[in-house]
């Protein structure tokens, strides 16, 4: 097997001060850990996951779909801070419940490295609100939308009226493309993915917002994924990127600082993203990168 | 930790290169970088198209045939084929496999696996001790014309309970495509294709039984690396493991093998 290139004396540090944190939380997380350590190889660390979720997926339970269990898990594979959405958001109509529980249970079983990333839906009465208290009362450093699963295209003047008010809150907008594979949906519950092509033009209309695509890149792909990468401070993460070589294909037609590391788990094995860091032959600036500097970038204090 | 890790489910990736040998040195350079030893190579659709003529299986086959000579350590070849020219899928299983380097069958999307057209290609690869991998799913979306389903494969396996059979991607909606082969012993079922969605492989492993689940990556359609994170991935045994990266698909390889002479 080839080796990897070794880590820079920053990132062995690193590496060490984990896996020793890993050896004390052994047990909290039942797993393969010999096949944990190997998919990790050297991509442990200092890892910022942009892309977890809370709660259960409502057709299937998964392991780690509880927040301790998802906790431990991340921790013990070198994740140092995790974005976590609801899943409870894509369904519920009782968003602001959903968001308390979503902050709630991140301060209280996340061990540190949880930010609670809430949702708003811009259909619902008074979603104004739910934007508030997200950012004052729950102080989610972002949001996660669901257009495809709340009903509303990017098109919507209430979507760009959302933007403007979490670009003034200096709130991050993770946008969900989509949730999964509409060719494996349950037949009662088939949504069609969110359309990206609007986004250019709301963007141009509101200076400041930071974006991230997460669930983008199945369909996203090649000069329409520049395009809307190039239209303001947008930046995709690499869960649903799967081709050979995908992480570097990736990163030679887009700008290196808008990749980010997003697993999608508990409903994607982590793995899957981890091994993908290993698959590509990166350098050490993109590793680091990736990993965890394009995070610190969007949100200074992550991880 | 190391693992012993076989690929049953690659492609000839023809972006890679200018010729199949450069294509595959190319796809086996990222298959190094993740442990991946062995890799099982067929060509994917034609131009498009997974309605092959007689002439185009001859051709994506002699390409796959080139790239597995070139790395005879690293590639065992399956031959492509569309059932809708039975005679000549006959013809080109003697070709590739009783004459040539390869060890397997391969049918994609060209006919439903259920057909009666599909029984003296099985048969034949029963006689070479060859599996046949046929490709599978299940869409919400709807199936292509030609596309078969999980269920289509397990009446074609039931009908010949001698033959070795890989339910590809296991039948893509996986819970439901498991539950389709979990009667037939002979149908092993195929991990790669989909997304890495958590708990596919422990359904596989639990209904299937470990000694019926392989890893393979679909590459490259999807990449090694995502796929094998189903297995790296998953809450079952270090044993039951190590079957699916690699003890499942060397025993079922087995007899063709040794019957060609490969040592491994």
């Amino acid at each position: 097997m080839t080796k990897n290139k070794p880590l820079d004396s920053l990132g062995r540090r690193e590496f060490l001060k984990t896996a020793v944190a890993a050896a004390a939380a052994a047990g909290a997380a039942r797993l393969g850990r010999s096949a944990a350590a190997f998919a990790a190889g050297d991509a442990t660390g200092r890892l910022v996951d942009v892309n977890v979720n809370l709660g259960r997926w409502p057709l299937r339970r998964v392991r780690f779909d509880d927040t301790a269990g998802l906790a431990s898990m991340l921790k013990e594979r070198g994740v140092a801070q995790a974005w976590a959405g609801s899943f409870e958001c894509l369904l519920h109509k009782d968003m602001a419940g959903a968001n308390a529980r979503l902050a709630s249970e991140c301060r209280r079983e996340g061990q540190g490295i949880l930010l609670p990333f809430g949702s708003v839906n811009p259909k619902f009465p008074d979603w104004v609100e739910d934007l508030r208290r997200c950012a004052d009362v729950h102080r989610m450093p972002g949001l996660r939308l669901y257009p495809n699963y709340h009903g509303y295209r990017l098109d919507d003047p209430e979507f760009a009226r959302l933007l403007g008010l979490a670009a003034g809150r200096g709130l991050i907008v993770e946008i969900a493309l989509i949730m999964e594979d509409e060719r494996m949906m349950h037949p009662l519950l088939r949504v069609q993915p969110t359309d990206v092509a609007p986004l250019a033009g709301v963007l141009k209309k509101t200076p400041g917002v930071r974006i991230v695509l997460v669930n983008a890149l199945r369909a996203l792909r090649d000069k329409a994924l520049a395009d809307i990468v190039n239209a303001g401070d947008v930046s995709v993460e690499i869960s649903m990127l799967d081709e050979i070589n995908g992480v570097g294909n990736l990163l030679s037609h887009l700008p290196p600082d808008r990749v980010l590391f997003g697993s999608y788990a508990p409903l994607f094995y982590f793995e899957s993203a981890a091994l993908k860091l290993r698959e590509s032959p990166l350098t050490e600036a993109q590793s680091r990168a990736l990993r965890f500097e394009n995070a610190h970038r969007l949100l200074p204090d992550a991880g | 930790m190391e693992y012993e890790i076989w690929d049953n489910h690659t492609h000839l990736v023809l972006t890679l290169g200018e010729t199949p040998e450069a294509c595959l040195k190319e796809s086996l350079k990222f298959a190094d970088r993740l442990g991946i030893s062995r890799v099982c190579l067929f060509s994917g659709n034609w131009k498009g198209r997974y309605d092959l003529t007689p002439d185009e299986m001859r051709a994506s086959n002699d390409m796959v045939w080139r790239a597995v000579k070139a790395y005879p350590d690293r590639a065992f070849g399956y031959a492509h084929l569309n059932p809708k020219h039975t005679l000549a899928c006959l013809d080109e299983m003697n070709r590739c496999i009783r004459d040539g380097p390869m060890v397997g069958v391969k049918l994609i999307a060209a006919e439903h696996c259920n057909r009666p057209t599909l029984d003296p290609i099985v048969e034949l690869a029963m006689k070479l001790k060859a599996p046949v991998l046929q490709h599978t799913w299940l869409k919400i979306t709807g199936n292509l014309t030609d596309e078969s389903t999980p269920m289509e494969l397990a009446e074609l396996a039931a009908r010949h309970p001698g033959a070795t059979f890989i339910c590809g991607h296991a039948g893509g909606d996986w819970e439901q495509g498991i539950r389709a082969v979990r009667p037939h012993p002979n149908i092993y079922a195929d991990l790669c294709g989909g997304d890495p969605a958590a708990g596919f492989t422990e359904m596989a492993v639990r209904e299937l039984g470990p000694e019926r689940v392989l890893y393979g990556s679909d590459v490259n359609a999807r990449s090694y690396a995502s796929q094998l994170g189903k297995v790296l991935g998953a809450d079952i045994s270090e044993s039951h493991r190590r079957l699916v990266l690699a003890g499942n698909i060397k025993r079922l390889l087995k007899p063709i093998l040794d019957a060609k002479g490969i040592k491994i």
